[in-house]
């Protein structure tokens, strides 16, 4: 026990054991676009962040225990028979006391996360935006197209509850609410996903190397790339190929190209645009077509669009990869799917729900990628446990928002391969 | 762009109807109010935790000094009663509550305003 931990205001009990707790948001990585909290918007982001990990670790598990010791024995007696699909479970937990009152606190988690990204990004917006501007003005790595509408999928509803979404500018040239997006990931994370939000990204690239060692990608394209954090890694991890991240989003990819000029990466390109049709790029364009945590934020159509359009400009052996959490299979426990629904209904994200009830391979093989090309990994968060050793103390299941993702994929497969 | 503005756009509510958990929407919105409350008081305990290590750092009276106190009685009294007040101000509900059921009946406003308009 050190010296500090006995004469710190009023003991904490567990001053006696490891510390077991999420990170201090101090240990986030800057850049030059990240805006400065004060003292007290710090002490709030750590507040949210342990009110994350707290509602995870020792408020989730009661619900399970009321789910199995309340829910399911009042449906089977009430029913004669067990629960039929996961819809049935969720509406039968929305009854329960500590189902409820999980979810008011996790619903308010989130609402109060947004307010208080806001309000620190707000107070000093103009001065972000300038700082933004100084790195991007006249860069032709940044080509906005500002006639792009906005597709229906993310103009309908603000994804995880974030005022204004990510394309909302308050004024021409404001990065608002991608600097909120950049704070809020931490907290709502744990810092899990490391200091610069970048462990996704980090583990594809691992995950390529492991399968694929003898890649050499030229041109690589991040489809929905927000402000780039997923994407960065792989630019780094590939320096000699040329990457573009596409978002529908000009706040993104504004601060995204800033971020990325601020960490040094210089062969990353931004390009507004819609993942389901880019008619700026020619066919066969890009070796690597990647998207992470995007696709549940789109549509049926818009899924079938996408991954034409990702056929059509894989060069030949190249690969298309989108990370997004696991499916629901007939394997995967009702009540797991009912809770890993919850962001879709509750914290708007509606398509979830749907994207992972699907066979994605179908709509793959529907795409035109070939039944034997299709492709299928794991990859897990990799971060820094010397600069983030707090990060691998989430060991506990947060439905939807663990630090680990589910691949799918396929290869197009090359020229020689298609002529019999 | 005024004070009020900024207030009002960090307060924004996102795009989507709010989903209400609990059977009453006054205790849902009570518990976000308690949350709010918890949270500038986690704030707050970590600016003094703050200010008790700089003080430290610089030799001046800090979080050991805090631990080592030994208020004397009058600082002892003094503490009681603000406790005592403190809580009697935030239970004041309560106690109001209890008060009123003491009374047999009491008037309500519409009742006086009938009764002084002659009705």
């Amino acid at each position: 026990m050190s010296e500090a931990s006995t004469t710190t205001t009023g003991a904490a009990v567990s001053a006696a054991a490891p510390y077991s707790g999420p990170p201090d948001y101090r240990v986030v990585g800057r850049h030059a676009a990240l805006p400065a909290p004060s003292h007290d918007e710090t002490a709030r982001f750590n507040f949210l962040t342990h009110a994350n990990r707290h509602l995870a670790q020792r408020v989730l598990p009661g619900v399970r225990t009321a789910f199995e010791t309340r829910v399911e024995p009042r449906h089977r007696a009430e029913t004669q028979r067990d629960f039929s699909d996961r819809h049935e479970v969720r509406r039968a937990l929305l009854k329960d006391p500590a189902f409820q009152v999980w979810s008011a606190l996790r619903r308010n988690t989130m609402e109060s996360r947004q307010q208080a990204g806001r309000s620190m990004v707000l107070r000093q917006s103009e001065a972000l935006s300038r700082a933004v501007g100084a790195l991007v003005a006249d860069d032709p790595r940044l080509e906005l197209d500002p006639s792009l509408p906005m597709p229906r999928y993310v103009a309908a509803i603000d994804h995880h509850c974030m005022p204004g979404s990510y394309y909302t500018e308050r004024f021409p040239s404001d990065v608002g609410a991608a600097a909120n997006y950049d704070a809020g990931l931490f907290i709502t994370t744990g810092g899990a996903l490391g200091r610069y939000t970048d462990g996704a990204g980090w583990g594809l690239v691992q995950w390529m190397r492991d399968r694929e060692p003898d890649f050499r990608p030229r041109r690589i394209l991040d489809i929905g790339c927000g402000l780039g954090h997923n994407v960065l890694p792989i630019a780094m991890a590939f320096p000699d190929a040329e990457v573009v991240g596409v978002d529908v989003a000009a706040p993104m990819l504004r601060y995204g190209l800033a971020r990325a000029k601020s960490l040094g990466v210089s062969n990353v390109r931004f390009v507004q645009g819609n993942a389901e049709s880019m008619p700026q790029f020619a066919d066969g364009s890009f070796d690597w077509i990647q998207s992470t945590m995007f696709l549940h934020e789109t549509s049926y159509p818009a899924l079938r669009a996408i991954f034409r359009e990702n056929y059509r400009l894989l060069a030949p052996g190249g690969l298309v990869l989108h990370a997004e959490q696991p499916q629901y299979t007939s394997e995967m426990p009702l009540y797991e799917q009912a809770l890993r629904d919850w962001d879709a209904f509750y914290n708007n994200e509606p398509f979830w729900t749907r994207l992972h009830e699907i066979s994605l391979d179908e709509y793959l093989i529907a795409a035109g990628f070939a039944a034997d090309q299709l492709v299928h990994g794991d990859v897990a968060a990799i971060v820094d446990p010397e600069k983030i050793p707090e990060a691998s103390g989430a060991t506990s299941e947060d439905y939807g928002r663990r630090a680990a993702w589910h691949i799918t994929g396929a290869r197009k497969p090359r020229a020689k391969e298609r002529t019999p | 762009m005024t004070a009020e503005d900024l207030l009002a756009a960090a307060n924004r509510k996102s795009r989507g109807k709010r989903p209400y958990f609990l059977e009453s929407r006054q205790t849902e919105q009570v518990l976000s109010i308690v949350m709010a409350v918890a949270q500038e008081l986690a704030v707050l305990r970590e600016r003094q935790d703050t200010l008790e290590r700089i003080l430290a750092e610089r030799g001046l009276p800090g979080a050991a000094e805090i631990e080592a106190f030994v208020p004397d009685a009058a600082a002892r009294e003094a503490r009681g009663r603000w406790t005592e007040e403190y809580l009697a101000r935030i239970l004041r509900i309560l106690h109001q509550d209890a008060e009123s059921q003491q009374l047999p009946s009491e008037h309500s406003a519409e009742d006086v305003a009938r009764e002084l308009a002659g009705d």
